[in-house]
């Protein structure tokens, strides 16, 4: 019997985010970090997707009205899906560059905003893919390699 | 050194974290920009900062810091220092600024979590 493609997710788990709340921002990637740590995941696998989760859900709660994250750990990687109703990324090859930013006081006064967050997205994970969509939103997938 | 020896160093208050200052400590960042703590901070170290958010705790907890030293004696509210006792991350408080509490940490022998920044991840 063949196997159908789902049996290879070992797991899957949405989560919510709220634009605009500062109060909670950090939290859905505390609770991933979480979940990681207590299925024994190696620290440095655990430490990229949390980062790569933290610095997607600050740029939700900063720039979009609500967002989603989807884990799904595969045997061999961990993804991170961010997708976010918002208003899109115009340029994606200038958003990329360290140093450029659009955020405003209220995200730099949280430590954020220099430009520095899809930057250290890709640069900690091991394939990253981004899209975006002018007036509707952003998708990034993010994977993360289990070593074995 | 160990976290004790930090306190005594830097003439610091606990606000969080009396019970864990035997913890031994060798490295430190220090910045008050969380992406590049994100971008440059090791596991282990402890983290350097004037920022006194939330988002600070949330940040040492992703990176696994051992321990948070707020400088210029900066205090943090009552919520963050909730988030922090939850989430069981340290808290000093030192009135020594950025470069004297670097300074005399340095002297003591704690050095850099990294020295420099390598050329791919140096900022423009």
């Amino acid at each position: 019997m063949p196997v159908p493609e789902t049996d290879h997710i070992s797991y899957q788990r949405s989560f919510y985010i709220e634009g605009g709340n500062f109060n909670y921002a950090g939290i859905v990637s505390t609770s991933i970090k979480s979940i990681l740590k207590q299925m024994d995941f190696p620290g440095d696998v655990v430490r990229k997707c949390a980062i790569v989760c933290y610095e997607s859900e600050i740029n939700v709660v900063s720039y979009a009205r609500k967002g989603v994250v989807n884990l799904t750990i595969n045997p061999d990687t961990v993804q991170i899906e961010v997708i976010d109703e918002g208003p899109g990324i115009p340029n994606i090859d200038q958003a990329m560059q360290q140093g450029y930013s659009t955020a405003n006081q209220k995200i730099r006064e949280m430590g954020f905003g220099a430009g520095m967050g899809l930057y250290n997205i890709k640069s900690y994970s091991d394939a990253f893919i981004i899209s975006s969509e002018l007036g509707k939103g952003t998708r990034l997938l993010m994977t993360i390699n289990i070593k074995k | 050194m160990k976290l004790r020896d930090v306190k005594e160093i830097l003439d610091a208050d606990v606000i969080v974290g009396d019970d864990k200052l035997d913890m031994e400590v060798k490295t430190a960042f220090g910045a008050d920009l969380m992406s590049d703590v994100l971008a440059f901070a090791k596991a282990g170290s402890i983290l350097l900062t004037g920022l006194t958010n939330d988002q600070v705790i949330r940040t040492a907890d992703i990176l696994d810091i051992a321990a948070i030293v707020l400088v210029r004696g900066k205090r943090a509210n009552t919520d963050t220092i909730n988030l922090a006792k939850e989430l069981k991350i340290p808290i000093l408080s030192t009135k020594y600024i950025l470069f004297e509490t670097a300074g005399r940490l340095y002297a003591k022998g704690m050095v850099g979590c990294v020295e420099k920044v390598d050329n791919a991840s140096a900022r423009n």
